[in-house]
């Protein structure tokens, strides 16, 4: 029998084994792919179930409390990260105590008695070599950053003794000169005992003050008058000043983009503003429900961490105006200070009862060293996140926090509270003049006056 | 080829269009590559050739000048050329422009996008060049048609393994027997009329299982995996695994005649003789939807594999469109003088082929829900089904015949194949990733070959026939992961990446009403006081005229506007009172 059909007019499917099946099971699997779309039905409603699927889990895997470092004997009043040095962190406490920690291990390094009453202020060298503190007893002090030998007495390199309470302290990026605070804001030689340069402007007292991290001969201020004073260090005269209506805590530059500085306000508020318009912040950061104290960016420049007297800590992106994220825990009191790491991955907060905590900055993040395949995938789920974030069941899931009860009922409180304040303006709005009650902004209601 | 697409409907996109280039006679390796492989998108083309001239006569100068070989350049300078229909074969939909009036954010986040999905485009477009299988075919010699070449010729032509895929099994006791290919296309379950069940690894004929359930026995179906599959019987719905254990009896389903697996929803749609669509989610063991059609016996039934879509024929000629989410048709049309006996949907869910009691056969395109075209089959078409390659087979009598370029506006013409079996034929089914047909009639079941059915190349990441078990169970878990939820089905399976304008503008007027003011409206036009420059009299007198008056003017526009609108009333007004006047006075007593 001879086959009608030659074989050239004809060809069926036929697989060979060889090609699909792995040859031995040492072997990885052959998975050979083709992306034909129709191949593929049900792409979006399948990518969005994954990214609910990740919007979950991303929620279950939050755990950022990561360590707690205990060991002083009153609060803490301020946290400063090493120059040079991942791993350390030097802290002081109200009982003018200051202490040197390891990270990785969690055990305090070295104790130190540096203070009568409250240490006010830390600041490292830049080299890392040193450094100095402002307490409660008008003293400035340096330190030498290694332990003295065994049986040698803790002392200090050098001290100085000041006239008035230092209240805050910060070191030159490059030169051998630091600036305090206190009732006057001086500029000091690390070779002299007296001030080179004070710097006043009709304030009895200023809380904070810190150099810029990159045009260095800039300082920022913040005045118990509620104003917040801009120096050049070249110059005789502060710059200008900006009058808010509550007072301001603390301020920190922005590390990136250096002419953006955000501060802290007794109002609940965070305000960021650009130095070049100093008339309107660039963004109003709200969210905490008393009194934030303190605030410290991330070395990218694109996050901020903020302490609060609500006993929470928050991050909140550079431009947003709603943080995306809230830490607290049933023991952690009123925080006093916050700092972020210098490799971005960890937050540090100190208290009042006590207690540095140390918290993860990406709550869901995985540490430790992760497989190139555990990558790829949290870097697929969060690029699914962000393509379906303004689905409403993923927006739910990924905006959802657990809060303390306390907090939760301020927070209601407080939008009642704002939601008569709009109603009222409203309707005075409705029967004066038009015109007469101008409409003004969030941003605009909190500056009082620039002065020049 | 440009003549079909001259035919083709305006509304037609660019899916179907690579649909028909797909149906084209195949290249052949030994055939010389086709002009329109090689050409390259046609500006790049004509660039790229005075590029090429230009360099070549450059180098040869500069050999004459130096008289050594200079380093030798590349011909063909850049990325290679991806052919146009290829790369229309995986474009999403239409590209999006940046709007007239965006702003800085949304205009960076357009142009970025739009070029993420135009790498992923093209890498998937040059992928296409490295799939491993070439589609199958069939031609006849001169003046030959194919369909008179015999299934036993075939198996002879073509190697060992190829021939070994047509074969029948003599059954001739518990039929007619119904079918069903399991999503990979491996195994095999066929279903006798007198509750003969069996299930078969049919490409190493291996019997997995065969019982007798006795009772009468209307549809099998594989669910998602090998391991589990429904059994329609006479009173209930019954769930065996792959060794014929009974799994479950589910007594809430009664009477079932159809059913269709939805594998990405894990949903089991059961058509029942009371009339009943109903809805098992197979994954969690519950009864999803109800359905009450009210259209009497249900047992013509077909899912969109597009959109999950189930379609239901009737005895009075109408075809209706459902989904779990809704007590009505999302669409009901009439598409038959006479009963509807059978209907199919083609895989991108563009065409439905329909065969009904007037002995027509009928292609429409379900997304513009119109007829194409239709045809008159003399014994009419008991049993339809479309292949993943686009071949229609049709049931008529005892014979079997394909069709080929039934999709599309170009009429049917005669079959590419026929086959001729022993009674009647009860249920018919391609199978998956393989040129086979199989065919359940009532001396048991033939498996068919048919050249140019499947699809060569499959994704071993959603479908592998050779999977191993530790594969198949990880496959299970990442499909259970993304089980898609019956909410989402609906005609658009692309709704959800759509802007939701509508809910967007409500909320906006719920805010604006709230705020007292309109936040997202433009800032009344504020004349800069620049302090350097352009600051001479004239300038800043010309400036302030511009803007003099500004709120004046929106006033008077304002005042204009409402007399024109008074006016226009009082026409009308008038008008009315003119007619009126036309009436007399003894009009009011009138009724």
């Amino acid at each position: 029998h001879q086959s009608a059909y030659e074989s050239d007019n004809i060809k069926v499917l036929c697989r060979n084994p060889d090609d699909y099946v792995r040859e031995t099971t040492r072997d990885i699997q052959r998975v050979p792919r083709n992306y034909d779309p129709t191949l593929h039905p049900f792409e979006v409603p399948r990518e969005y179930t994954r990214a609910l699927n990740a919007t979950k889990l991303e929620r279950v895997f939050a755990k950022p409390f990561v360590a707690s470092l205990d060991g002083h004997r009153d609060g803490i009043s301020c946290i400063t990260k090493h120059a040079k040095s991942l791993s350390t962190v030097i802290s002081g406490a109200c009982d003018g105590e200051v202490k040197l920690w390891n990270l990785p291990r969690q055990e305090c390094l070295r104790t130190v008695q540096a203070h009568e009453g409250f240490v006010r202020g830390i600041c490292s060298r830049f080299c890392g070599t040193s450094f100095f503190t402002v307490g409660d007893d008008k003293t400035i002090k340096q330190w030498n950053l290694e332990a003295p030998g065994y049986g040698v007495r803790e002392e200090p390199i050098n001290t100085i003794l000041g006239k008035a309470v230092f209240t805050g302290i910060d070191h030159h990026q490059r030169e051998s000169t630091f600036v305090t605070c206190g009732q006057t804001v001086d500029i000091w030689d690390e070779q002299r005992s007296s001030p080179i340069r004070s710097f006043s402007w009709g304030v009895d007292s200023f809380s904070c003050v810190r150099y810029n991290p990159v045009e260095t001969e800039l300082l920022a201020s913040c005045a118990s008058d509620r104003s917040i004073v801009l120096y050049d260090t070249r110059e005789s005269a502060p710059l200008r000043k900006v009058i808010m209506q509550l007072r301001s805590n603390t301020l920190c530059w922005n590390p990136m983009e250096a002419y953006y500085f955000t501060c802290a306000n007794e109002d609940y508020n965070l305000y960021t503003y650009d130095i070049r318009h100093l008339d309107v912040p660039v963004t109003v950061h709200m969210d905490h429900v008393s009194a934030v104290l303190d605030v410290d960016y991330s070395p990218t420049g694109r996050e901020f961490v903020s302490a609060s007297f609500d006993k929470t800590i928050r991050i909140f992106p550079k431009d947003k105006g709603h943080s995306r994220e809230v830490y607290h825990t049933k023991r952690m009191q009123h925080v006093i200070c916050v700092r972020w790491s210098a490799d971005n991955k960890y937050v540090l907060s100190g208290s009042d009862e006590m207690n540095i905590r140390l918290w993860k900055a990406n709550a869901s993040e995985k540490l430790g060293l992760l497989s190139t395949r555990e990558k790829a995938a949290a870097h697929y789920n969060k690029k699914l996140i962000e393509k379906f974030q303004h689905h409403p069941q993923v927006r739910r899931i990924a905006r959802h926090r657990h809060l303390p009860g306390d907090i939760l009922k301020q927070k209601r409180e407080q939008r009642e509270m704002k939601e008569a304040r709009r109603r009222r303006e409203q309707n005075v709005r409705k029967h004066s003049k038009p015109g007469s009650v101008p409409l003004l902004t969030e941003k605009e209601k909190h500056v009082a006056a620039v002065v020049e | 080829m440009d003549s079909l697409i001259c035919y083709l409907p305006k509304k037609v996109n660019i899916y179907e269009f690579d649909w028909l280039f797909l149906t084209q006679p195949p290249k052949r390796y030994w055939e010389e590559t086709e002009n329109t492989d090689q050409r390259r998108p046609e500006e790049e083309q004509g660039t790229a050739v005075q590029n090429q001239n230009k360099s070549t006569v450059k180098e040869r100068s500069l050999k004459r000048k130096n008289g050594e070989n200079l380093e030798k350049k590349d011909p063909f300078p850049g990325e290679a050329p991806i052919p146009h229909k290829q790369l229309q074969k995986f474009q999403r939909g239409e590209k999006y422009k940046v709007p007239a009036g965006a702003r800085r954010r949304l205009k960076e986040a357009i142009i970025s996008s739009e070029a993420m999905s135009e790498l992923a485009q093209k890498q998937a477009a040059r992928y296409d060049l490295l799939l491993p299988e070439d589609a199958g075919f069939l031609e006849g010699d001169e003046d030959e048609d194919t369909n008179t070449i015999s299934q036993d010729d075939i198996a002879d032509a073509v190697d060992i393994t190829s021939g070994s895929k047509y074969f029948n099994l003599h059954l001739s006791q518990f039929g007619p027997y119904r079918l069903d290919y399991g999503r990979t296309g491996r195994h095999l379950l066929v279903g006798g009329k007198k509750g003969h069940v069996a299930c078969i690894d049919w490409q190493s004929k291996d019997l997995m299982c065969e019982m007798n359930v006795m009772e009468t026995v209307n549809d099998v179906k594989w669910l998602h995996t090998e391991a589990m599959f429904a059994v329609a019987q006479k009173r209930w719905l019954y769930i065996y695994d792959s060794k014929g254990l009974e799994l479950h009896c589910v007594k809430k389903f009664n009477d079932v005649l159809r059913m269709q697996f939805l594998p990405y929803h894990f949903l089991l749609a059961t058509a029942s003789a009371t009339g009943f669509l109903q809805y098992l989610d197979v994954s969690v063991g519950k009864e999803i939807a109800a359905v009450c059609t009210k259209m009497g016996r249900l047992d013509v039934m077909s899912q969109n594999p597009h959109n999950a879509v189930i379609h239901l024929g009737h005895p009075n000629g109408t075809v209706s469109l459902w989904s779990p989410n809704q007590k009505e048709p999302l669409v009901k049309m009439l598409c038959h003088r006479g009963a509807v006996r059978s209907l199919t949907v083609d895989k991108t869910g563009t065409y439905m082929v329909t065969s009904g009691l007037d002995r027509k056969l009928k292609v429409y395109d379900i997304r513009a829900f119109k007829p194409l075209h239709s045809c008159f089959l003399p014994a009419g078409a008991s049993c339809l089904s479309l292949s993943q390659g686009g071949l229609l087979s049709a049931a008529t009598g005892d014979i079997v015949q394909v069709y080929q370029n039934v999709l599309g506006s170009s009429p049917v013409s005669k079959p590419y194949m026929a086959h001729r079996l022993r009674g009647q034929i009860w249920g018919l089914a391609y199978c998956p990733f393989e040129d086979v047909l199989g065919i359940g009639h009532g001396e048991g079941f033939t498996s068919m070959i048919v050249p140019g059915a499947g699809e060569p190349n499959f994704d071993a990441l959603d479908t592998n026939p050779f999977r191993s078990s530790k594969q198949r169970q990880e496959w299970e878990v990442k499909a259970l992961l993304e089980k898609v939820q019956p909410e989402l089905i609906g005609l658009d399976p692309g709704q959800l990446s759509k802007v939701d304008q509508a809910s967007f503008e409500q909320r906006h007027k719920e805010q604006v009403e709230a705020l007292g003011f309109d936040p997202l409206a433009k800032d009344k036009f504020k004349p800069k006081t620049k302090k350097k420059g352009r600051s001479s009299a004239g300038a800043i007198e010309k400036r302030k005229r511009k803007v003099a008056h500004e709120d004046q003017r929106d006033e008077i526009r304002q005042t204009v506007q409402e007399r024109t609108e008074r006016d226009k009333e009082q026409k009308e007004k008038s008008n009315e009172k003119k007619k009126l006047g036309n009436k007399s006075t003894l009009d009011r007593f009138r009724k």
